[in-house]
């Protein structure tokens, strides 16, 4: 490796980009390209009181609040479709006020990281006029004055100067950290997702620090030969890990599919306290590293969640 | 076939009934992809399904779990994220021909919906997803069809928490918010089929099913419904529920 490459492990590149406090953001969406094995790794390390702002978050949101990790969360959508229909570590949380939660829409979270990204404070929508998302808020001005990370209004009804309208404004989040998980990654920082984007890319140029997970790592010069398939400059990245099957129990797009066992599984075992630590226990805290956790979850299993090259998912008449 | 059908069943085909040709279809997964769908293989073959994560009008093989399953990129006219979506349906050229399919856990006469929360907002009962992009369709799409269970405790004098607006407090008052969509068009639920007057904007019974009736339908409505206007809705067909079985969801993973 040249001494450009940020190539490094998970646990150096969380250990070196995440810290205690810190406001912190995942790519990918509900069953799709979450960051678990670097989630794993701030598990593991226990980094505490976390600021999460998130679309619409699933299984790595709900693991951190279960592990006790996450002071605060801003958040869209706390469900995983038909696998969750409200996070169960997330819906117990808030429900017994251990977590303070801020409700916003998927838009105005998307709007919030592209304001991040355009160096903008704000970003002007028509979405929450009329809703209690504009009247109620859940962290109080007293709190937004002390946490640095939080904006200090969720939101404003102004008027459009041009139209005299009613408008929301949105206002912008930097987060100190994006984790994101890829399908290739360069050691220079150069990243390619296939499929559906989300909101990764807005959330990457918004952030302070990115860490990459990806399933291949590719040399650089592959990746500039079709440049414009690239997401961001190479220089946003601080941190590049690479993790085959890094989304698991999620799906990445054309190389596997989600686990669906293993997801209904996890929501079930979620319910209980003891199973649930129990489950952090065997699958995060004491196993050394991602591959380990994969090693328990089985070769067979994961050769079972291939994607097919045609479709980009397994068929389910193929499972079994 | 079995021609007996179930309530889940008529709830899917009642709207894909209600599905146009030239709609282009916001929607999540569970029964309103399953009626999208069912529409597109009847009498709505050129209708667009799209999803909030960002793919427009996919092939869809099999059906998605959630908007995110990598089964809602396959053959996609184009995959890309949410900011598309949302501005897709913001924009007033793109989004004023849109239907947006919502579902929520309860309802007010002018069709505001709640999934956030049951009780308070700093302390409650019962906590639920929360938007997604729901109050982002409802606010921008040209009409909305919306899902419910039929029950007293749904069908709310005041909902406690207003996560996607509708008619607001009905007559002018959506439009005297500032809000760009249409408005909530129709409610199907597991008892009938509602609308909305069209100048108080309040909802009203239009259909219930063979299985149900009048009385069933008010009932299980937490305020007064006007049911003057009420028919049966048609039972579903034999070509409806073949292929909504057979074709649309044969695995039984939402019908089931």
């Amino acid at each position: 490796m040249s001494s450009t490459s940020k190539v490094m492990s998970a646990v150096n590149a969380v250990n070196r980009f995440v810290s205690k406090g810190d406001c912190i953001s995942f790519g990918g969406f509900t069953v799709n390209r979450n960051p678990v094995a670097l989630v794993h790794e701030v598990l593991r390390q226990r980094i505490g009181k976390l600021h999460v702002v998130m679309h619409s978050g699933s299984q790595v949101l709900d693991m951190l609040i279960g592990a006790g990790l996450v002071d605060l969360v801003e958040i869209a959508y706390g469900a995983n479709g038909r696998f969750a229909s409200t996070c169960v570590r997330f819906r117990n949380a808030v429900e017994q006020g251990v977590v303070l939660v801020e409700d916003y829409t998927n838009y105005q979270i998307t709007l919030r990281f592209m304001a991040g990204a355009m160096g903008v404070p704000y970003l002007p929508t028509y979405s929450g006029l009329g809703s209690d998302i504009v009247k109620k808020w859940g962290l109080s001005k007293d709190l937004r004055e002390k946490r640095r990370s939080l904006p200090n209004e969720k939101l404003i009804v102004e008027e459009d100067p041009f139209s005299k309208q009613p408008l929301v404004l949105v206002p912008a989040v930097n987060p100190d950290v994006t984790l994101l998980h890829v399908h290739q990654a360069s050691e220079d920082g150069l990243t390619r997702i296939e499929g559906l984007t989300f909101a990764d890319i807005e959330q990457a140029r918004a952030s302070k620090h990115v860490i990459i997970s990806c399933e291949e790592l590719v040399a650089s010069e592959e990746l500039r030969q079709d440049s414009w398939r690239n997401c961001f400059p190479h220089t946003l990245v601080d941190a590049v890990v690479h993790q085959p099957f890094g989304s698991h129990p999620t799906a990445c797009y054309l190389c596997y599919d989600y686990d669906a066992e293993h997801l209904n599984q996890y929501r079930e075992l979620a319910h209980k306290d003891e199973e649930f630590l129990e489950y952090l226990e065997t699958h995060v805290y004491r196993v050394e590293n991602f591959d380990d956790y994969l090693e328990l979850i089985g070769k067979e299993k994961l050769e079972g969640l291939r994607a097919s090259q045609e479709l980009g998912y397994r068929a389910r008449g193929s499972f079994g | 076939m079995n021609h007996e059908y179930s309530s889940t069943e008529m709830m899917a085909i009642a709207c894909s009934r209600r599905i146009k040709n030239d709609d282009i279809v916001f929607c999540g997964t569970g029964l309103p992809l399953l009626a999208a769908v069912t529409a597109k293989m009847t009498h709505a073959p050129h209708c667009v399904i799209f999803f909030e994560t960002g793919a427009m009008d996919p092939a869809l093989l099999e059906i998605p779990l959630t908007v995110a399953d990598p089964r809602v990129m396959y053959k996609a006219s184009y995959n890309g994220g949410l900011a598309d979506s949302f501005s897709y349906m913001q924009n007033r050229r793109s989004g004023s021909s849109v239907l947006g399919i919502l579902s929520g856990a309860q309802i007010d006469i002018y069709g505001n919906i709640n999934s956030t929360l049951i009780g308070v907002y700093d302390n409650p009962v019962v906590r639920l997803p929360g938007s997604g992009g729901a109050c982002d369709v409802a606010t921008s799409v040209s009409r909305t069809f919306i899902f419910m269970k039929h029950e007293k405790r749904r069908f709310v004098e005041h909902v406690d928490y207003c996560t996607s607006p509708g008619w607001i407090v009905g007559d002018e008052s959506r439009r005297e918010l500032g809000l760009p969509g249409g408005g909530p068009d129709t409610v199907i639920t597991s008892l009938g089929v509602l609308s909305f007057e069209n100048k108080t904007k309040k909802m009203y019974l239009n259909r219930y099913y063979e299985f149900t009736s009048i009385e069933e339908v008010q009932d299980n409505t937490g305020f007064s419904l006007d049911v003057s206007q009420a028919k049966v809705e048609v039972r579903p067909t034999p070509n409806e529920l073949k292929i909504l079985r057979e074709k649309v969801d044969p695995l039984n993973l939402i019908l089931e």
